[in-house]
C-alpha cells in the first residue's frame, strides 16, 4: 500500500468532509453569534442559548417531542419485538409471506402517504387530531423498524438454550423472560433507540396527524424557519446535535469496553 | 456361542426376562411432513444402563432422544417411562434432563447461576440450592470458577458445566446429545471416562446419542445401531463387534472383509461356502443357513494371519499379493489382493519390534483364518 500523502488525497478528503460537515459546522458557529442577523458574524455570545430557554414555545415543543418519543418508542418496540417473534418462530403458517411483507412495506412507504393514509383514517373515525394521534402514527411507522432490527438477532438466536430451559423445568412463559428476553434485550434496546431517533426528527407525518396544542420541535422549527431563520434555532439545532453526538459516543465507548472485555475473557478462558 | 458379555461384571438385565424395562419405546413412529425420521421402532432401555444410539447423521437417533425429552411428539406409537406413558407431558414436566450439544448455557448467567436454574424451578430452598450447587461444582472439579460466565470457560469447562446443570436435579433419565462432539481428541478421551465414572457414581441412567462409534463403544452397556428411522441390531459392544447380524452393521463398527458365496455342505459343526469364483472355506456360526443359500462371510482384518508361506495347519488359506501396507506403530495394516481378484484387509499387532516374517509391496502372501474368527450373514 501507498502511505504517502498525495495531493490528490489530501483535496478528496478535505472536499469530502467539507462537504458532510461544514453545513453543521457553520450553524454551530452561528448559533453563537451576537449578531442578530444570521449570516453576519457580529461577535460571540451565548445569549442565543439562554433566550432559549425562555422560549416557551420552543421548549413546549420539546417537551411534546420527548413525550411522544418515548411513549411511541416504547409501544412500537413491544408491538415491533412481537412481530418479529412470531415471524421467527412460526415459518409455517399461512400467509407468513404476505404478513412478513405488510410488516416491512412501511420500511419504504412514503412518509407523505404514511402521513396521509393516517390523517385520512383519524379523519373517517373521527379522531381529534393532538397528541394522542401524533403518537400513534409514529408507534405505526416505528414499529417496523424495531420488528427488522429484533428479527435479524432472533435468527441467530439459539433455539436449545430455550429448550434447555424448558427442560430444566421452566414453563414457557417464564423461559421467555428468564432467557429468551435477557439474550436479545441489546437487539430490543437498538430497536428502541432507533424507533425514539425515527420519532424524534420525523417532520412528515406529525405535520400530517398533529393538531392544536401538539406541535413537535421539528414542527416547530420548521414554521419558524419559514417566517425567518433566527439564531435562536440555531441554539436549538446545535443542543439537539450535541445530544446524539453524546448518545453516539457513549455508544460506541460501552461497545469497545465490551469487546476488550470480551478479549481479555477469551485469553484468560485459553489459560485455564 | 462362547460368552459375548458386558463389561460391567453382573449387570445385564436385558438378559433377565423379569427384569422390569425403564424406557420403552412402542412401535414408535415420528413423521416430518413426508419424511419418516422414525419408523415402527421398539426399544427398552434398563434402569442404571448406559445406552448408546449410534448411527449415521439423519438416522433418526436426535429425534428419538427429543422425542423422549418432549420436544418432539410421536406421530403414532407410545413411549413409557417407568410404566408411565410420557404422550401429552410438556418437557418441563418430565423428570428426564438433557445435555445439549451445543451445551445451550445460558450466556447470561454464571456457572453457579447455570447449574443452579433447574433447581429454583422445581423451587428447592435457596439452602438447599446452594449446597446443591457447589456439590455439582465439586463433582466436575470446577469450584473455582463459580463466579464465571460462559465465555470466560475453555470448550471443556463449558461441557462440564453443561453435564453438572444437567444431572444437578437428580434426573431418572439423563439424555446426552453428541455429548464430546465438540472437544478435541486427547480431551474426548478422558471425558468418555469421566462420563462412565459419573454414571456409576450417581447411578443414573444415560441414554447418549452419537455418531462416534469409538465413543459409544468405550461407554456404553449396550449399542442400539440404527439407519433410516429403524433399530439394525441392539447389543453389547462386543457382541456388536464380534456377533454382527446384519452387513450393514458389520459395515457400520470398525473395518470387516466380506467374502460372498453359496453354501457348498453342510456338517454338523461346520459349513463349507464356496466363493463367487470358487475359493472355498469352511466356517463355524452359521446355524440357520440352508444349502444353496446366498450367505456372506463377515470377519474382521485382525483376525486374518497373514504371512509369506502357506500355514501348515489352517484350515482356511487363500494366496496372494501384498497390494498395500501401512505402518500405524501399534499395529501394521495390510491390503491383499487374492489371486481371484478380492481385496482383502488385515492387520498384526506390531508385539515384537522387528518382525519375523516382514512383507512389502508385491510381495506373495498367504492369509488364513480359523473357522470361527467370523460370522455368516443372511441379510
Amino acid at each position: 500500500m501507498n502511505a504517502t500523502w498525495s495531493r490528490f488525497n489530501i483535496s478528496s478528503i478535505v472536499l469530502g468532509f467539507a462537504f458532510l460537515y461544514l453545513p453543521i459546522v457553520l450553524l454551530i458557529v452561528f448559533s453563537f453569534n451576537e449578531s442578530k442577523l444570521v449570516t453576519v458574524w457580529g461577535g460571540f455570545s451565548t445569549k442565543w442559548y439562554v433566550s432559549l430557554f425562555h422560549n416557551q414555545g420552543l421548549m413546549d415543543a420539546t417537551w411534546v417531542t420527548a413525550r411522544v418519543g418515548v411513549i411511541s418508542a416504547t409501544v412500537a418496540t413491544v408491538l415491533g419485538t412481537l412481530a418479529a417473534i412470531t415471524l421467527t418462530r412460526y415459518t409455517r403458517f399461512k400467509g407468513r409471506v404476505l404478513f412478513s411483507g405488510m410488516v416491512f412495506a412501511p420500511l419504504v412507504m412514503p412518509e407523505v402517504i404514511t402521513g396521509l393514509s393516517l390523517l385520512l383514517l383519524f379523519v373517517a373515525i373521527g379522531l381529534d387530531r393532538g397528541f394522542f394521534t401524533v403518537t400513534l402514527a409514529h408507534i405505526t411507522f416505528t414499529m417496523c423498524f424495531v420488528a427488522v432490527v429484533v428479527q435479524s438477532r432472533l435468527v441467530s438466536f439459539d433455539r436449545s438454550l430455550e429448550e434447555a430451559a424448558m427442560d430444566l423445568g421452566a414453563p414457557p412463559v417464564k423461559t421467555f423472560f428468564q432467557i429468551t428476553l435477557p439474550v436479545i434485550l441489546p437487539a430490543i434496546i437498538s430497536g428502541w433507540m432507533l424507533a425514539f431517533t425515527l420519532s424524534l426528527d420525523d417532520l412528515v407525518i406529525a405535520s400530517f396527524t398533529s393538531g392544536p396544542g401538539a406541535t413537535t420541535l421539528p414542527m416547530k422549527i420548521y414554521s419558524q424557519v419559514r417566517l425567518g431563520v433566527t439564531p435562536e434555532i440555531n441554539a436549538a439545532c446545535t443542543i439537539l446535535i450535541a445530544v446524539v453526538a453524546i448518545g453516539v459516543i457513549i455508544a460506541s465507548i460501552a461497545n469497545k469496553r465490551r469487546e476488550v472485555q470480551r478479549q481479555r475473557d477469551e485469553q484468560a478462558a485459553q489459560r485455564g | 456361542m462362547k460368552s459375548l458379555g458386558s463389561i460391567r461384571r453382573d449387570f445385564a438385565p436385558w438378559n433377565d426376562p423379569s427384569a422390569k424395562p425403564y424406557i420403552q419405546f412402542d412401535k414408535v413412529t415420528k413423521k416430518f411432513g413426508d419424511f419418516t425420521a422414525v419408523n415402527n421402532l421398539s426399544l427398552t432401555i434398563f434402569e442404571r444402563e448406559f445406552f448408546a444410539l449410534l448411527g449415521a447423521s439423519g438416522c433418526g437417533k436426535s429425534t428419538l432422544l427429543r422425542m423422549l425429552a418432549g420436544f418432539e411428539e410421536p406421530t403414532a406409537g407410545r413411549i413409557l417411562l417407568d410404566g408411565q406413558d410420557l404422550r401429552g407431558i410438556p418437557p418441563y414436566k418430565r423428570p428426564v434432563n438433557m445435555m445439549f450439544q451445543s451445551y445451550a448455557l445460558f450466556p447470561h448467567m454464571t456457572v453457579e447461576k447455570n447449574i443452579a436454574f433447574g433447581l429454583k424451578q422445581e423451587g428447592m430452598p435457596a439452602p438447599d440450592i446452594e449446597k446443591r450447587v457447589a456439590e455439582m461444582l465439586r463433582l466436575v472439579k470446577l469450584e473455582q470458577f463459580a463466579k464465571r460466565k460462559p465465555h470466560q470457560l475453555s470448550g471443556g469447562q463449558r461441557q462440564r458445566v453443561a453435564l453438572a446443570r444437567s444431572v444437578a436435579k437428580r434426573p431418572k433419565v439423563l439424555l446426552l446429545d453428541e455429548p464430546l462432539g465438540a472437544l478435541d481428541k486427547k480431551l474426548r478421551e478422558e471425558t468418555q471416562f469421566e462420563l462412565m465414572d459419573l454414571q456409576q457414581e450417581l447411578g443414573l441412567t444415560f441414554v447418549v446419542v452419537t455418531h462416534d462409534q469409538e465413543e459409544a463403544m468405550t461407554m456404553a452397556d449396550r449399542i442400539a445401531i440404527m439407519d433410516k428411522g429403524e433399530v439394525m441390531q441392539v447389543a453389547t459392544p462386543a457382541e456388536i463387534y464380534e456377533a454382527p447380524t446384519s452387513r450393514f452393521v458389520a459395515h457400520f463398527v470398525g473395518n470387516v472383509n466380506m467374502f460372498e458365496g453359496k453354501v457348498a455342505e453342510r456338517a454338523a459343526n461346520t459349513t463349507r461356502i464356496t466363493g463367487a469364483t470358487g475359493a472355498q472355506i469352511v466356517v463355524e456360526n452359521a446355524a440357520d443357513t440352508a444349502k444353496g443359500a446366498d450367505i456372506v462371510f463377515a470377519i474382521r482384518p485382525e483376525k486374518i494371519k497373514v504371512s509369506s508361506r502357506k500355514p501348515a495347519d489352517a484350515v482356511n488359506a487363500l494366496e496372494g499379493e501384498v497390494y498395500d501396507v501401512a505402518y500405524l506403530g501399534d499395529m501394521t495394516v495390510y491390503h491383499i489382493k487374492l489371486d481371484d481378484g478380492q481385496m482383502v484387509r488385515a492387520s498384526a499387532l506390531n508385539a515384537a519390534r522387528v518382525s519375523e516374517d516382514p512383507l512389502t509391496w508385491n510381495d506373495r502372501a498367504w492369509v488364513s483364518f480359523r473357522p470361527d474368527a467370523g460370522v455368516v450373514l443372511t441379510r
